[in-house]
C-alpha cells in the first residue's frame, strides 16, 4: 500500500553522477537550490534549466522514471500556480466575474512553476543517484566541524541510517497489524473523525510496542558487536575525493558565479 | 455450505515490472466441519490465499463464493464474512493492544455491534476454549508468557464465533511444549465447536496427526489436495518443493527399502510402532 | 580438520553462576527478584559444538547473554577464553571473541546493504579499511552469501538474513559463536541453511559453537548437549546419552527425535532394540538384526562418523 511513493528513490545504475562523492552531490544540490533563488530572470532560469538537463543526461536515469516520480506533486504545483495566478494584485489583463489575471500574477506564476519544478527535479537528481547510506555518510562528514561545539554528529547520522533501514519494516508491520485488526472487525475507513481517531488505537499501540521491542533488540545486537559510539571507529567505505570530485566542485563554482552575474546583468 | 473457490488468481504490483503472481488459477471447496492443513514453503502463496478467503485481498481474477454468494460482489456484507471466516495471523500476539486480556478479546464482538454484555459472554467462552487460566483474564496481555499471549490472540478471533477458522502458522516460534499444547487446543476446539479449521503450516509433522485433508501449495498453484496419507506418498515431489514429509514417513520408507515389508502410510510414532509390531507378528506366524 | 582432544583449553568456564532479574512495579521501584539462572557450572573446551536445550523460560537465553558479557553475574563467575566478564576492561575483548547471533533476523541487521552490515563489527573495533573488505569477503563467502552482498537485507529470506548475521560475527574473527535460538522464526529451509553454516564453521574453522535451540534435530550432531530447566543444568551428555532418556526429556517438556521415540515405543512393546537410537539407519539395522538374530552394536555407525570428524570422547 506504500509502494507507490517513488519520488526520488535511489535508481541503481552506473553513471558519472552515481560515482561522484556524495558530499559533492549534497553541496551541489544545496548550491543549486540557492542559485534558483539568486537568478530572477528568464535567462537565469534557462541557464538553471540547461544545467539540470545536463545533470539528468549525466545521471543515466531514464527521464520517464524521473517524470513518473514528479506525478505525485503535480497537484501541489498546480495549486501554487493557480493561487499566484489569480491572487496577485496588479495590472489586469483578463477578467471573468471575480476571477482576474494580472500581468504580475502571470509572470509570477510562471516563474514560480519553473522554480518549483527545477527545485524538485534538482533535489531528486541527488536522491536518485545517491543511496541513503551515502547521504548519511556525507552529512556526517560535512557536519563534522559541529562536533567541536558538542553536536553529536555521528550519533545523528547513525540514527538516520537506522531509521531508514527500519522504515520499510515498520511499513510492512503497519500493513500486517491493520489487516489483523480488520479481520477482527475493526473499521479504518470511518468518515467520522472521532471514530477515526479511536480506530487508530488498535493499530498504534501494537505498532509502538513492536517498535520499542525492535529498538531494544537492535541496541543489544549493536552492543554485542562492540558498538560504542563513533570514537575509535574505522570506516569500511571512507569518503575520499577523486579528481572528478574536484572538477565537479569547480563546475559548481563556475555555475554559481554565472548565476550571480545573470542576476546583475539581466 | 462453506466456501467455493472458483479459479482465482492474484498478482502483486500488477501492470508493473515488479509483477509477482502469488496465486495461479486456484479452485477448491472448503466444506463445513473439516480439519484442513494448508502446507507450502515461504512464498508459496499460502498467506495470500488465506487472505482472499475473508476478503482482505480481492483476487485479480476468479470468484470466491461463501454460502453461494460472491464475496466480492457489490452488496456483499464483508463484515459478516470476516466474523464467519476468522483469520488468525502469524504471531497474532502482535495485535494485542487492550488494557486487559478480557477487554482485548471483546474487541472483535464489539466491532460486530454486540452489546457489552453479549460481547463479554462471547469473550469468556472464547477464553475458555483456548484454555486460558481465569486468573489472567484481568492481566495486561503484555505480561503474559509467549504461549499465553498467543492463546489470548486466538481467543480474540474465536470470540467472533467464526464458522471457519484459519490459523496462519499458529506454532511459529514456540517451544515443543507450547507447540503441542496449541495444536492440542486447536484440535480439541475443532471437535467441540464443529467448525472448519484451516491450519497453515510449513511443518508436515505438526499437521499430519490432526487433519482430515492436506492442501499443498507451491509457486502459487494448488499442487495436491487430498487425504494426508495420499499426499505423503509423493515424498520426492514434496521435497523438490522445499517441503518434507513427516519424519515417520522417511523412517518407514527406509525400513521398507532395507527389506522390512511394512506399509509407509503411518503418520505418527504410535501408528508406526503398531505397523512394525504387526509386521513382526506376521513373520513369526 | 581440528582435533577435539579433551584437555584442551577452556573456551568458556562458568562457576556457580546465578542471575537474578529485578522485577519492578508500576513506579519502577524494585519489587523482588526472579532467579533466571540458578547455580550453573559449565566448562566448554575450545572447538566444541555444544547444544543447549530447554523449554521457554528455562534460563537458556539468560545464560547465553552471559557468554557475550551482555549480562553480568549476580553471583558466580564467567570466564570467556580466560577473561572474567565482570572485569570491565575485558568487555570489548570478550564481545569480539564471543560473537552472538540472536533470534529475530530483522532486529539485528543494522546497515541497509548486506556487505555494510558485515563490516559493522570490524568498523566498531577499528579494523583498517582494507582489512575490513578482506574480512567481509571472507565472511560472506564462508556463509555462502557473497553473491548477495549488494542487496538490501529487506530483500532476503529469513535464513539468508541469519546467515548475514553469522557473517557479521565471523568478520570479528571470534573464537566462539553463540547462537541464541537462531532458527526459531525460520521455515524448514531457513533452519537447514543456518544450522549447516554453523556446523561448517565448527568443523572447518575450529570455532567453538554454542547453539541454543528447542529443535531437537539441530542438536543431534552436537558434541555435547546441555539441558536447562528452571535455571539449572538438568542433564548433560552426548546426544546419544541425552536422547536415550525419553521419559526424562518428556518430563522436562522437551522432544526427542521421532526415530528415538519410535525405538522407545517399540522397546515398550517388548522388542529388543537398544535405547540409544538416533538415526533411521540405526533403527533399520537394529530391526533387521533382530530378524536375523545377529548382534550388531547400533552405535558402531555413529562411532565411525565421529572418528571421521576427529572426535574422541
Amino acid at each position: 500500500m506504500f509502494d507507490s511513493i517513488t519520488l526520488g528513490q535511489y535508481y541503481q545504475t552506473d553513471s558519472l553522477l552515481h560515482r561522484l562523492d556524495p558530499r559533492v552531490k549534497l553541496v551541489g544540490t544545496f548550491v543549486y537550490l540557492i542559485s534558483l533563488f539568486v537568478v530572477d530572470s528568464f535567462a537565469g532560469y534557462l541557464l538553471a534549466g540547461l544545467f539540470l538537463a545536463v545533470m539528468i543526461m549525466l545521471s543515466n536515469v531514464p527521464f520517464r522514471y524521473i517524470v513518473r516520480g514528479m506525478k505525485t506533486i503535480v497537484f501541489l504545483l498546480l495549486i501554487t500556480v493557480v493561487f499566484n495566478l489569480f491572487l496577485t494584485p496588479g495590472e489586469v489583463i483578463w477578467q471573468a466575474g471575480i476571477f482576474k489575471i494580472t500581468r504580475e500574477g502571470l509572470t509570477f506564476a510562471v516563474k514560480m512553476a519553473v522554480r518549483l519544478s527545477l527545485l524538485i527535479l534538482g533535489s531528486s537528481i541527488m536522491t536518485l543517484t545517491t543511496t541513503p547510506t551515502q547521504l548519511t555518510d556525507a552529512l556526517e562528514s560535512l557536519l563534522r566541524p559541529l562536533k567541536k561545539v558538542h553536536v553529536p554528529v555521528h550519533e545523528i547520522a547513525m540514527m538516520m541510517s537506522i531509521a531508514l533501514r527500519f522504515i520499510p519494516i515498520l511499513m510492512e508491520e503497519t500493513d500486517k497489524i491493520m489487516k489483523a485488526q480488520i479481520a477482527r472487525g475493526a473499521d479504518f475507513e470511518s468518515k467520522n473523525i472521532i471514530k477515526k481517531i479511536k480506530s487508530m488505537v488498535p493499530l498504534l499501540v501494537p505498532l509502538f510496542i513492536s517498535a520499542f521491542r525492535r529498538a531494544n533488540d537492535l541496541a543489544m545486537a549493536m552492543e554485542a558487536r562492540c558498538y560504542r559510539g563513533g570514537e575509535g571507529r574505522t570506516k569500511m567505505k571512507p569518503l575520499v575525493y577523486h579528481g572528478r570530485d574536484h572538477v565537479a566542485y569547480m563546475v559548481l563554482l563556475a555555475f554559481f558565479v554565472i548565476c550571480i552575474l545573470t542576476r546583475i546583468f539581466f | 455450505m462453506g466456501i467455493r473457490i472458483d479459479d482465482i488468481s492474484f498478482e502483486y504490483e500488477r501492470g508493473t515490472a515488479m509483477q509477482v503472481t502469488a496465486l495461479d488459477h486456484i479452485s477448491a471447496e472448503i466444506p463445513d466441519n473439516q480439519f484442513i492443513g494448508l502446507i507450502g514453503h515461504t512464498g508459496s502463496g499460502k498467506s495470500t490465499f488465506v487472505q482472499t478467503l475473508n476478503g482482505l485481498l480481492k483476487p485479480t481474477s476468479g470468484h470466491i463464493y461463501y454460502n453461494g454468494e460472491d464475496i466480492n460482489g457489490e452488496n456483499f456484507d464483508k463484515k459478516k464474512l470476516r466474523s464467519d471466516v476468522g483469520l488468525v495471523f502469524q504471531y497474532p500476539e502482535h495485535q494485542l493492544f487492550e488494557i486487559d486480556v478480557l477487554t482485548d478479546v471483546m474487541f472483535g464482538p464489539k466491532n460486530l455491534g454486540l452489546s457489552d454484555e453479549e460481547a463479554k459472554k462471547r469473550a469468556l467462552e472464547a477464553l475458555e476454549s483456548v484454555h486460558m487460566p481465569e486468573k489472567y483474564y484481568k492481566s495486561s496481555p503484555f505480561d503474559l508468557s509467549g504461549g499465553q499471549k498467543r492463546r489470548a490472540a486466538i481467543a480474540g478471533v474465536l470470540a467472533m464465533r467464526p464458522k471457519i477458522l484459519i490459523l496462519d502458522e499458529p506454532t511459529a516460534g514456540l517451544d515443543p511444549k507450547g507447540r503441542d499444547s496449541i495444536l492440542g487446543m486447536i484440535s480439541d476446539m475443532k471437535k467441540r465447536l464443529n467448525m472448519t479449521i484451516i491450519l497453515v503450516s510449513h511443518s508436515m509433522d505438526d499437521v499430519a496427526r490432526y487433519v482430515d485433508r492436506i492442501m499443498v501449495m507451491g509457486g502459487g498453484k494448488l499442487l495436491y489436495d487430498d487425504e494426508p496419507v495420499k499426499v505423503f506418498r509423493h515424498v520426492q515431489e514434496l521435497e523438490s518443493l522445499g517441503l518434507a514429509a513427516p519424519q515417520i514417513t522417511y523412517i518407514m520408507k527406509l525400513l521398507k527399502e532395507k527389506g522390512l515389508d511394512v506399509s509407509t502410510d503411518a503418520l505418527t510414532v504410535e501408528e508406526a510402532a503398531a505397523e512394525i509390531m504387526a509386521h513382526r507378528r506376521e513373520l513369526h506366524v | 580438520m581440528f582435533s577435539k582432544d579433551e584437555g584442551q583449553t577452556s573456551m568458556i568456564k562458568i562457576q556457580k553462576l546465578i542471575h537474578d532479574y529485578i522485577k519492578r512495579d508500576d513506579e519502577g521501584n524494585a519489587a523482588g527478584t526472579q532467579r533466571a539462572v540458578d547455580g550453573v557450572d559449565l566448562d566448554v573446551k575450545a572447538g566444541q559444538f555444544i547444544a543447549v536445550l530447554g523449554h521457554n523460560g528455562s534460563g537458556k537465553s539468560t545464560l547465553a547473554k552471559h557468554l557475550n558479557a551482555l549480562l553480568f553475574p549476580t553471583e558466580g563467575t564467567v570466564w570467556v577464553d580466560g577473561l572474567d566478564t565482570k572485569d570491565e576492561k575485558n568487555l570489548w575483548e570478550i564481545r569480539r571473541e564471543a560473537g552472538m547471533v540472536f533470534q529475530n533476523p530483522d532486529n539485528q541487521i543494522i546497515a541497509q546493504v548486506v556487505e555494510e552490515d558485515v563490516g559493522f563489527g570490524p568498523e566498531n573495533i577499528g579494523v583498517p579499511t582494507e582489512e575490513i573488505w578482506q574480512r567481509v569477503e571472507y565472511s560472506l563467502k564462508t556463509v555462502g552469501m557473497w553473491e548477495h552482498r549488494k542487496k538490501s537485507p529487506n530483500r532476503l529470506s529469513g535464513g539468508q538474513k541469519q546467515r548475514v548475521s553469522i557473517a557479521g560475527v565471523i568478520a570479528m574473527e571470534p573464537k566462539c559463536i553463540i547462537l541464541d535460538e537462531p532458527t526459531a522464526m525460520l521455515d524448514p529451509n531457513g533452519r537447514r541453511e543456518v544450522i549447516s553454516a554453523a556446523m561448517k564453521l565448527n568443523r572447518t574453522k575450529g570455532i567453538t559453537v554454542i547453539l541454543i535451540t528447542h529443535y531437537m534435530e539441530e542438536a543431534i550432531n552436537a558434541d555435547r548437549i546441555i539441558v536447562m530447566d528452571r535455571g539449572k543444568v538438568a542433564m548433560q551428555g552426548t546426544p546419544r546419552e541425552i536422547f536415550s532418556q525419553v521419559d526424562r526429556m518428556k518430563e522436562l517438556q522437551l522432544d526427542v527425535p521421532q526415530v528415538t521415540l519410535l525405538a522407545h515405543e517399540l522397546r515398550g512393546m517388548g522388542l529388543k532394540i537398544p535405547d540409544s537410537i538416533l538415526t533411521k539407519e540405526e533403527l533399520a539395522a537394529a530391526l533387521l538384526d533382530g530378524q536375523t538374530g545377529q548382534n550388531i552394536d547400533p552405535g558402531e555407525d555413529c562411532a565411525k562418523k565421529e572418528a571421521a570428524h576427529g572426535y574422541q570422547d
